[in-house]
């Protein structure tokens, strides 16, 4: 009986070996692709088991981790100040993932990412506790408070950038949200969510990057560049050739101005200053397509920008005459974001350089190190510098005695551009107010400001850039002298 | 002293006892379960767990008294089997404790702390193990039961039927009382009893007195019918009671048990397409099959949507995310699998928690067990001692096979517990009494044989003395 006897051993033996197989086959080969699953709950657990890093503005951090009583992610992201922030930060949730800055700095404030590979074996030798890295950020709290208290409880946005560097100083959307109520895992956390995703005012949605509106007559900016570039006129003050009334194109309608203002061949600084429909509107008609889309891509238009967190493309896009000259005043099927009006007046102020937005100023290593700084580069020559002084000479003159006295600071010279846009079938709806402006101190330009509200609430005739809008634009720009001083 | 005799029958060798290696072994696996509990509690709490100290005096004393019963009534035993079976037991024990202090598993309805009752069936399968010794002076007492066992056996597994199904499968009777019990751990070694006992008496008329028939040597009715009858008997039983892994359990032992005791390797090839029929069979009616099998091909395709494969997909990646070295005892989250963490799937948590180099040494440890098994039945004089021998180890190896290959997705899963590890009761008294019995075996089998009567050849050679 001994040999059948020694073939089960060895039976047996090939079982223990088969086991032992399976054994390295799934714990050494398939090992990675096990632990880094996407079901791999262990990935979760591990990426809230230490504090995350904080979004630093002004020196501070604006974000924190706080322990969870229960389940096992450890920790939670909290927010100082989340309304304040959250359309800068986005949100960071253990149950539905993270956006905007928190989503795209993940590696950095997790400490998982490359850049943070010497220290992270640094500290494997130390023994120290694994912490998260920070993101310095560019904006100025000032002036983000400064931007969400003028617009209260209207609903809208600020942008605010330095136009010799493209670092935004505020980004401000309202109705905003408080991020840390959906920060943790519960159901209520949950509900809180889904609460906001079902509000009507859309408080998730980030206005300054992520809605485009019609940017009404706070466009004539950029038509008025087109012009001079394109050499249509050279002298600000010199009588342009604009008829009153003024027929659109292959149309029988006449462009209205709002009221009677002296419009037939006003001057370009004139025509700015009044904010004359006709003028501009002839002048894009007489540029043509072609010439203001070209000089809408000089100042950003028609692509997305990134910041790094995406803003949504504005648009200007190729059209009929009668479409192309309404849009010359901002009134037709060309939209454009907070960001996007912003970097109009920042190349405007920075005598026609656009330099790239961006709010991520430096990464830091977990024990403070840098790791990453930026260097702001040039996005585009939006003009020359000769006229982007015109423009801002007929800005200047807006804020001075024209539609945006609101805008006005005492000892400072403010150039801007009111718009209250039309939208709605018919012009039903209620118009958006919007204002554009820069500050100007002997040092050259500290800010540059884009402010849109739109808000329902309003009286109709109360709605206007000048009214609404420009108030919130000078108190923004005012925190952030302030700030400098 | 030796005693040099004649070369004509085995010598009276006085072949050394071991049972100094065995009580070294069992200190030693005593140290190592009470390292791997302070581990634990160092991991989880921060400190050294409070029970330590009983725990670790609990397990010695079980050791102990156990070594001392094999040192005084089964002298000449293998010396690796109770050391191989008490630290499986003492790293049981750490593992289940540690899994009791997961705050998952304590919120999940199911789970209960096991840690201290698999102690106490510790201890009564050390007991248990003890009687086998105490009681059963020569394991060849046991064929005058044959018959006896066939009745228990087949009583053991009709048992069930008659209480509630649990998790899908009818294998528990509950006892007011006392608590759950899976006869089937039990009926795995009195049936290995019967086989046994059968299989020694008819083996001559099934190996020889056959007709061939396709070219394979088939014994007569008379002599196989009996012993298929039952077999296939205590198949269908366990089908019905979805008892899937002991059926396939008690197929391969039976196949492997025909083969030893006629040698006709016919044998192997009859009981692979018998298995092979019956598996597809199974599997075309039994809905706990197909989910098994589904599970098993793509465990991560059913992600959500399906249990099992749930499941299994946890049990995989709980295998993955240990690596090689693993995360150390107490600080992996294998608990995640919920359900059957500590029973079917406390593999699993070796795997995350020691790594490739925890589960090998764990399926070598088995292996050890399996191969003193085989080298006891190799070793033994009588050919019931050789049967029960090989029919225990056999299980022991199919059954480890079976539990670990199916929780490392090496085969579909079918739910037994891997034996000494898993918190259970049934499971550790069974596999104690089957490392008693191996033992009983092993002793008679190295025991040396009495001085052989001088022979009168013997006296013939001797013709000088100095």
């Amino acid at each position: 009986m001994n040999k059948p006897l020694r073939r089960v051993a060895i039976f047996c033996g090939l079982l223990m070996l088969a086991l032992l197989i399976r054994d390295n086959w799934l714990q050494y080969v398939r090992a990675d692709e096990l632990t880094s699953h996407k079901y791999n709950r262990r990935v979760e657990i591990e990426r809230y088991a230490h504090e995350r890093g904080d979004i630093i503005v002004d020196g501070k951090a604006i974000t924190g981790s706080a322990e969870t009583e229960d389940g096992d992610f450890r920790y939670k992201r909290v927010w100082k100040d989340g309304p304040l922030w959250a359309p800068v930060t986005g949100y960071s949730s253990q149950a539905f993932d993270s956006s905007q800055l928190e989503n795209l700095e993940d590696g950095i404030l997790t400490g998982n990412d490359d850049q943070l590979f010497f220290d992270r074996t640094l500290s494997m030798f130390t023994g120290e506790k694994k912490r998260g890295g920070n993101v310095v950020t560019t904006l100025n709290g000032d002036a983000q408070k400064a931007a969400f208290k003028g617009l209260g409880e209207k609903k809208g946005a600020v942008v605010a950038l330095d136009p010799k560097s493209g670092a935004i100083l505020a980004l401000a959307s309202t109705p905003s949200y408080d991020p840390s109520v959906f920060a943790g895992n519960s159901l209520k956390d949950s509900d809180n969510r889904q609460k906001l995703l079902k509000d009507e005012d859309k408080p998730m949605l980030n206005r300054a990057l992520r809605e485009t509106y019609p940017p009404g007559s706070t466009f004539k900016v950029v038509t008025a560049a087109a012009a001079l570039e394109n050499g249509l006129y050279d002298d600000i003050d010199a009588k342009t050739d604009s008829p009153l009334p003024w027929t659109l194109p292959q149309s029988t309608t006449q462009l209205q101005n709002e009221g009677n203002i002296p419009c037939e061949n006003a001057t370009l600084r004139e025509a700015l200053r009044v904010s004359c429909n006709t003028v501009f509107g002839k002048m894009s008609d007489d540029l043509g397509n072609k010439k203001m889309i070209e000089q809408t891509d000089k100042f950003g238009f028609n692509k997305e920008v990134f910041t790094p967190v995406r803003a949504d493309a504005s648009i200007y896009p190729e059209d009929n005459r009668p479409q192309n000259a309404m849009a010359g005043i901002g009134q037709a099927s060309n939209r454009t974001t907070p960001l996007q009006m912003a970097m109009v007046a920042s190349a405007i102020a920075n005598d026609g350089k656009l330099m790239q937005p961006y709010m991520v100023a430096e990464r830091q290593a977990p024990n403070l190190d840098p790791v990453y700084t930026h260097e702001p580069e040039e996005l585009s020559r939006a003009l020359s510098g000769e006229n982007a002084q015109k423009v801002q000479q007929m800005m200047e003159t807006v804020v001075k005695d024209g539609t945006g006295t609101n805008a006005r600071i005492p000892g400072v010279t403010v150039g801007g551009k009111t718009g209250t846009a039309q939208h709605g079938l018919n012009n039903s709806e209620k118009p958006y107010a919007w204002f554009i402006s820069y500050a100007k101190t002997d040092s050259g330009s500290p800010v540059a400001v884009a402010v849109v509200v739109e808000d329902g609430n309003a009286n109709r005739d109360d709605i206007s850039g000048g009214g609404l809008a420009a108030p919130i634009a000078r108190d923004v720009m005012k925190a952030v002298i302030d700030s400098k001083k | 002293m030796s005693v040099v005799t004649n070369t004509t029958t085995i010598g009276a060798i006085d072949a050394p006892s071991r049972r100094n290696t065995e009580l070294a072994l069992v200190v030693f696996a005593v140290a190592i379960s009470v390292f791997a509990y302070a581990n634990v509690g160092l991991a989880l709490n921060g400190e050294l767990p409070a029970g330590m100290l009983g725990y670790g005096a609990g397990l010695a004393l079980l050791g102990g008294v156990a070594h001392l019963v094999v040192r005084r009534y089964a002298k000449y035993a293998d010396p690796l089997l109770l050391p191989l079976a008490t630290l499986l037991n003492g790293l049981g024990l750490a593992l289940i404790w540690r899994l009791d202090q997961s705050e998952r598993l304590l919120a999940h309805p199911s789970f209960a702390p096991a840690a201290s009752k698999q102690l106490i069936f510790s201890a009564m399968g050390v007991a248990l193990f003890i009687g086998v010794l105490l009681l059963l002076k020569d394991h060849r007492i046991l064929q005058r039961y044959t018959y006896i066992s066939m009745v228990v056996a087949l009583i053991l597994l009709i048992l069930p039927m008659f209480f509630p199904a649990q998790f899908g499968a009818r294998i528990w009777i509950t006892i007011p009382g006392i608590g759950s019990i899976q006869p089937g751990e039990f009926a795995k070694i009195v049936i290995t009893i019967f086989f046994s006992g059968y299989l020694m008496v008819k083996r001559d008329a099934l190996a020889l007195a056959s007709r061939r028939f396709m070219g394979m040597y088939l014994p007569r009715g008379r002599d196989l019918g009996p012993i298929l009858a039952i077999w296939a008997m205590s198949i269908l039983i366990l089908v019905f009671e979805t008892d899937l892994g002991t059926s396939l359990l008690f197929f391969g032992m039976f196949v492997v048990m025909l083969y030893v005791a006629t040698e006709r390797t016919s044998w192997i090839v009859f009981g692979l397409t018998m298995s092979a029929v019956g598996a597809v069979g199974v599997a075309s009616f039994e809905k706990h099959v197909q989910d098994r099998v589904t599970a098993w091909l793509d465990p991560f395709a059913g992600w959500g949507t399906h249990a099992a494969s749930e499941q299994m997909a946890q049990v995989l990646m709980a295998f993955g995310s240990g690596g090689t070295l693993g995360t150390g005892l107490g600080q992996g989250n294998s608990d995640l699998i919920l359900f059957a963490a500590n029973t079917d799937f406390i593999l699993a948590t070796v795997g995350e928690e020691l790594g490739l180099a925890g589960v090998m040494a764990f399926l070598l440890l088995y292996g050890l067990i399996v191969e003193r098994g085989v080298r006891t039945a190799l070793a033994a004089r009588d050919p019931f001692g050789k049967l029960l021998a090989i029919g225990l180890s056999g299980a022991f190896a199919i059954q480890v096979f079976v539990v670990a290959g199916g929780v490392m997705g090496l085969i579909p899963l079918t739910g037994m517990t891997m034996p000494f590890l898993a918190a259970g009761g049934s499971s550790v008294i069974a596999n104690w009494a089957l490392i008693g019995i191996l033992i009983r075996i092993s002793d008679t089998a190295r025991r040396p044989a009495p001085a052989p009567a001088p022979s009168t050849d013997a006296e013939m050679t001797q013709v000088v003395r100095p």
